[in-house]
């Protein structure tokens, strides 16, 4: 209770209730993960369950275009009839669950290798980031594109496509670890130098612990603010490989594969099946990165404005 | 036997085609419980001899000679773990800033805690307990609220008496402290002083106390080594060395004490400034500074000769105490 209290009298929720923009966001990303998290409780239908699916209800309108608009479907119908509300707030909760895996997936191989390169240093250290300039020089949708392309290949469509999720947070998390690295490598370098980790040293505390314990919590600052910027890019990564066929399957669509699924019904009139989840991933992935850019405010002292 | 002694001890930095000797041929000990101060300027080789009585010299120093022997083993020989087990445990050290020295993301309590636990197979519970007893010790107020803080929490003083603590927990042998109440303001200073001294006394402690102030050594050590660059300029007891030095670098440093001279008129210093590393003059390091210099100091390096109580590493010793 006393945690909680002090939380709240903090200097952090201070600034957050000063900020409309931040609030604001905040307010959207919950509402996001709360409505995606809570989809098979809330949508009206199962988009994965083939028996709900009716082909005579496909591209039916959203309900405002009026003429052939369907009550039942509020924001019109796919392709395969299915209902459009549903199948984004599945594939936001796709979506958002391959961002947040492969984000922590970075995570625990960047952060692992910068603390190790920085605190160890020499020969760890060049080794571990000549290879983050190797893999930095290949773009991440280059290297996804082929490690799903081989895994594809070798395992089959069928395999993969229960597999997807896995394997795009795999590619994804795999392909973005240098970021982490680098940027705790970075802070641990500065850290190492300080007096308390020769303090630490002095008391003969072993070394996984001094880095662990004492130089890690003091880099979690970039690491917190760079997460916001990874999520977003993890999600974009996810949108761009399924809009490109090798993500998610359509039987299990993601919003980049939904939008991907209305392309080539966009100039025939039905629009709504690529803009609708366009807009949503626009509006999902602006709000994570305004909470990123207030976050990196708050947590950065030099750039106290007011 | 002394608890620890040195012994001929050599510290280099190789650096690229040149290698720098930061420590040549230093030897002094420390008995149980005795009381140390080691003086020398900024750059003497003070911390150094300290960080390398634990092995801890930053890289790529390295002891490149003579002995530290501490209970009967020599330390230089020990391995990383092995050194493990004597850092904090049997051998503590106190550092300059305590604003510095505490990990600002951990409570003091667990900072504590940790260095306990690294050395020895108790129980948190337990931890907790001897924790809280040597915050109290250090005549911390409410110390049960004190170790859950952070170390923001606490002001300068309360912070170094928290790093004493530390220190004190695993009831070590010998504590270093390099330069512990610099960072503080005077009168925090004095009460800082002498709770260290206190403390030693109470638990039998040996302090090797390094300071380039002569004032606090004075009064709490029994015995002073002076540094100069690198070298052992004058070792003896506080009192004559104080009184009576024969190093004509320990005269200057007596000298320019406030104390020791007129008000209004202007406070003496030793001319020049220490040689850097890469730049010691040949013969004895000091001779560009001092006004006994002749052709033979320049010539020949000084080895250190008993002299009553001192040990002296100057050719006319018998003539600066004369003087």
């Amino acid at each position: 209770m006393n945690k909680i209290r002090l939380f709240l009298g903090s200097d952090f929720i201070y600034r957050f209730r000063q900020d409309r923009a931040a609030q604001g966001s905040f307010t959207l990303f919950v509402l996001f993960v709360l409505f995606a998290f809570a989809a098979p409780l809330i949508s009206p239908f199962d988009p994965y369950d083939r028996l709900q699916i009716d082909l005579m209800d496909s591209e039916l309108p959203p309900l405002w275009q009026g003429e052939n608009a369907d009550a039942r479907f509020l924001l019109g119908t796919d392709a395969q009839g299915r209902d459009m509300l549903s199948t984004i707030l599945y594939g936001t909760r796709i979506s958002l669950i391959i961002g947040f895996c492969a984000v922590g997936l970075q995570i625990f191989l960047g952060v692992s290798i910068g603390l190790i390169s920085g605190y160890v240093g020499g020969r760890i250290d060049s080794f571990f980031m000549r290879l983050a300039d190797i893999q930095l020089s290949l773009s991440t949708l280059m290297i996804a594109i082929i490690a799903s392309a081989v895994f594809k290949a070798s395992f089959g469509s069928e395999i993969y496509g229960d597999m997807a999720i896995l394997v795009l947070v795999l590619v994804i998390g795999i392909a973005e670890w240098p970021q982490y690295a680098r940027t705790v490598r970075a802070s641990v370098l500065a850290e190492r130098s300080k007096e308390y980790v020769d303090a630490a040293r002095v008391i003969g505390l072993p070394r996984w612990r001094i880095m662990f314990r004492h130089v890690l919590p003091n880099t979690l600052s970039p690491i917190l603010v760079i997460s916001t910027v990874q999520i977003a890019n993890a999600i974009i990564s996810e949108a761009a490989l399924s809009f490109l066929g090798l993500g998610m399957p359509v039987n299990k669509p993601s919003l980049g594969s939904l939008i991907s699924s209305g392309f080539e019904f966009i100039f025939s009139g039905s629009w709504w099946i690529t803009v609708i989840p366009s807009l949503v991933l626009v509006v999902l992935i602006l709000s994570i990165n305004l909470l990123g850019d207030w976050l990196r405010d708050v947590l950065n002292p030099r750039l106290y404005k007011d | 036997m002394a608890l620890l002694e040195i012994k001929n001890l050599e510290v280099q930095f190789p650096l690229g085609r040149k290698t720098l000797q930061a420590i040549h041929g230093l030897s002094f000990d420390l008995d149980k419980g005795e009381r140390l101060g080691i003086v020398g300027e900024s750059g003497a080789g003070k911390s150094v001899a300290a960080f390398s009585i634990l092995k801890l010299i930053a890289r790529p120093g390295r002891i490149s000679g003579g002995e530290v022997i501490f209970d009967g083993q020599d330390l230089a020989l020990l391995s990383q773990e092995e050194m493990r087990h004597i850092r904090g445990n049997r051998i503590s050290m106190i550092f300059q800033d305590p604003m510095m020295t505490l990990n600002p993301v951990l409570t003091v309590g667990t900072q504590m805690t940790e260095c306990l636990k690294a050395h020895r197979d108790i129980s948190d519970s337990d931890a907790k307990r001897i924790a809280i007893d040597k915050l109290a010790e250090v005549k911390i107020p409410s110390p049960q609220e004190r170790f859950g803080n952070y170390p923001h929490q606490l002001s300068g003083g309360m912070r170094q008496r928290v790093v004493i603590a530390i220190a004190l927990l695993t009831d070590p042998a010998v504590i270093i402290a390099d330069e512990p109440t610099t960072a503080l303001d005077v009168t925090i200073q004095a009460e800082i002083m002498g709770l260290m001294l206190d403390l030693c006394r109470d638990h039998g402690v040996a302090l090797m106390l390094i300071t380039h102030d002569l004032a606090v050594v004075s009064q709490v050590t029994q015995k002073i080594c002076v540094l100069y660059a690198g070298r052992l300029a004058e070792q003896g007891p506080t009192r004559t060395l104080i009184a009576a030095p024969k190093h004509p670098y320990t005269r200057g440093l007596v000298k320019a004490l406030p104390q020791q001279n007129v008000p209004g008129t202007r406070l003496y210093q030793i001319p020049g400034s220490m040689p850097t590393l890469d730049d010691v003059p040949p013969g004895c390091a000091f001779n560009p500074r001092c006004s006994f210099a002749d052709d033979r100091c320049r010539r020949e390096v000084p080895e250190p000769r008993q002299i009553g109580t001192h040990l002296v590493a100057c050719h006319h010793a018998e003539t600066v105490a004369a003087a």
